[in-house]
């Protein structure tokens, strides 16, 4: 079986993307280990505890309690075996706040609810913003251009904890359509995905137009308007492909902000993901939830972004030669 | 952007970058309604709190929460608190935070990016390199992760702040100035998470400018270093720093209500926007007005910003209109 010159470069720009991918998962380690470290020493040198409430409970009892915990040892020890723990058994320590699970078992339990969220918003507004920014691009500087780009002007200023109050008021409270909130059935999904995904479909909308309208005007798109191509097929097979690139290399901080704007999404709809956690773990100086929360966070934001440098070493092959 | 100076034999008058761009935002209807709006927002923020015949802070437990009436114009809440004073008032807060912490952002941003990009070199990479680290990290969650840190009554941050207010008034130790704290705390978190992107523009606007001749010209004469960047470089970069400038006051103030909403960022019972939509979703099935009226206020403010911000870069930046 021979390949074809063509097979080869896919197979060999797979290779290319194989290995760029492996060098970036395996430098994202060190880095998670610095932001731990740093996470663990500036959250207990900060001031206030995890035990502090308006009355303060007798000495016993705190001394039991941080004993329980191994506040009272040094601050190397208790490093020391929390970074073991973590290393040789993936384990980020007890809960302060709710005694009875362990900080895995709640990321354990609403990560899931996360991502699936996250992922639904994404595709929602990569599925609104694309097509939103190609009529913008084809129809430049027409009503079409301009009523599209207002569209994405509105839907970037008005924040999701402003949006999913006055949907839920006029599609939950008003015409009773659909749940005010919670996380069960198709039907509690669509105001939640919704909300988180508007902001970012608007974005992504201004990026196609544009990453396209720049491309559309290059040497190459002239070229294949002198062979007499069609418009339609210029546009959805030569110009799309590079005019997407800037929508790929935002899809890393897309998702981030997506994940960081659905606390505010999960604390309204009541979705048990763990945004909320985070929220509370802060509010209530939780320094093993907290630490726990934001790796996760940080992992996967790293995840995110070498994988769209990887997706973008695949689709650029001018990033290739590098 | 460099400057381009036309010469026109017989002389037609010279136009500046200032008001070639003045002219072009007139003409962009949106842009300057967006403005006028803007304007009238912001006198308002500014005089209704002075003039408004409740005080943001009274309470009428008697009262309770109303819908909106003759007496009250937007209504009021559980506590009876006036919900049009409110809303000024929050305006107030938004406001100063959007400005302030833009202002911080602002001149860390220019200053780190000018001297990265005139110096070049090892400097210009680390500086650079350090730019790319925070920019990994998602900013909200520092300044979340910040303000657990730093902005309680225990932290000597708080202390310092105490001290510096003890100049001004005699009973600087009281604890009621906690909220006041709180509020510059956040200026200045959001300040020093916001001016990474600016400092990326500047740098490269300071590495287009720096080889052009009348750089080169200042280099001969002996002017210094860092008069070159702040006296020569910086103010021909004038146009994409205002640009990102007006763009980032609007995510400024979209923050702080994020982190007010979350009930990290201002706190009761002074107002902002962010604190006000919480308290409207809380209660928004039995009193929707507490809703309606501060969401309105807080997304008509941005869309203004946003619509000013893209008006001005088409007018200071005509590349960018092109592309």
């Amino acid at each position: 079986m021979t390949a074809s010159p063509r097979a080869r470069r896919t197979l060999a720009g797979l290779a290319l993307a194989l290995r760029l991918a492996l060098v970036k998962l395996v430098a994202i380690v060190p880095t998670l280990l610095i932001v731990a470290t740093l996470l663990f020493f500036l959250l207990r040198l900060a001031p206030g505890g995890p035990f502090d409430r308006e009355r303060a409970a007798p000495p016993e009892v705190m001394r039991a309690l941080e004993h329980k915990y191994h506040l009272d040892e040094s601050l190397f020890a208790q490093y020391g075996r929390w970074l073991t723990d973590l290393l040789f058994h993936g384990d980020l320590g007890p809960c302060f706040k709710y005694p009875h699970r362990t900080v895995n078992e709640i990321i354990g339990a609403t990560l899931p609810v996360s991502m699936h969220l996250g992922l639904m918003a994404l595709l929602v507004a990569l599925a609104i913003g694309i097509p939103l920014g190609v009529v913008g691009a084809a129809r430049q500087n027409r009503w079409q251009d301009t009523l599209s780009m207002a569209a994405a002007l509105v839907g970037l200023s008005v924040p999701r904890f402003v949006l999913a109050p006055l949907l839920v008021l006029a599609f939950s409270l008003g015409l009773y359509w659909l749940p005010v909130a919670r996380w069960e059935s198709w039907r509690h999904m669509i105001l939640p995905v919704v909300c988180a995904a508007l902001p970012t479909a608007a974005y992504v909308a201004r990026l196609t137009r544009a990453g396209l309208i720049e491309i559309l005007g290059a040497d190459f798109i002239r070229t294949a308007r002198a062979k007499g191509l069609s418009e339609r097929r210029i546009l959805f097979v030569h110009a799309l492909r590079g005019g997407l690139l800037p929508v790929v290399s935002y899809l890393g901080p897309g998702f981030s902000g997506l994940l960081v704007g659905s606390l505010v999404v999960e604390k309204i709809f009541n979705i048990p993901g763990m945004g909320r956690y985070f929220v509370e773990a802060a509010l209530s100086s939780d320094y093993a939830l907290l630490t726990g929360v934001t790796l996760v966070y940080g992992a996967l934001l790293m995840v995110s972004n070498a994988a769209v440098d990887v997706a973008y070493a695949l689709l650029d092959p001018r990033v290739r030669g590098t | 952007m460099t400057a381009r100076a036309e010469v026109v034999p017989g002389g037609a008058p010279g136009r500046s970058l200032g008001r070639d761009a003045w002219r072009r935002l007139r003409h962009n209807r949106a842009a300057f309604v967006a403005g006028i709006v803007l304007v009238v927002l912001l006198l308002a923020c500014i005089f209704v709190p002075m003039l408004a015949p409740y005080a943001y802070d009274r309470q009428d437990l008697a009262l309770g929460a109303t819908p909106p009436s003759a007496a009250h114009w937007m209504g009021t809440d559980f506590h009876g608190r006036d919900l049009f004073a409110r809303v000024f008032f929050g305006g107030r807060v938004s406001f100063a935070v959007g400005f302030i912490a833009t202002g911080v952002a602002l001149v860390i941003g220019v200053t780190w990016g000018a001297v990265a990009g005139y110096f070049g070199g090892r400097v210009d990479a680390v500086m650079m390199r350090i730019v790319d680290i925070l920019f990994t990290f998602p900013f909200l969650i520092l300044v979340i992760l910040l303000k657990v840190f730093f902005a309680n009554s225990r932290s000597p941050l708080y202390h310092a702040f105490q001290a510096t207010l003890g100049l001004f008034v005699k009973d600087a130790k009281d604890p009621s100035y906690l909220p006041l704290f709180q509020i510059f705390f956040v200026f200045g978190a959001l300040g020093l998470v916001s001016w990474l992107t600016m400092a990326r523009i500047v740098r490269g606007q300071v590495i287009a400018l720096r080889e052009q001749p009348f750089i080169e010209a200042a280099r001969a004469i002996g002017v210094r270093p860092l008069a070159i960047v702040f006296r020569h470089l910086v103010p021909n970069a004038a146009g994409p720093i205002i640009v990102y400038t007006a763009l980032t006051v609007p995510q400024i103030m979209l923050t702080e209500a994020f982190l007010s909403f979350l009930g990290l960022g201002t706190e009761e019972p002074l107002s902002s926007w962010g604190l006000l939509v919480a308290g409207g979703a809380e209660t928004m099935a039995l009193y929707p007005w507490l809703l309606v009226f501060p969401s309105v206020m807080l997304a008509v403010t941005l869309l203004c910003l946003n619509f000013l911000g893209d008006g001005l870069r088409d007018a200071l930046d005509p590349r960018a209109r092109k592309a």
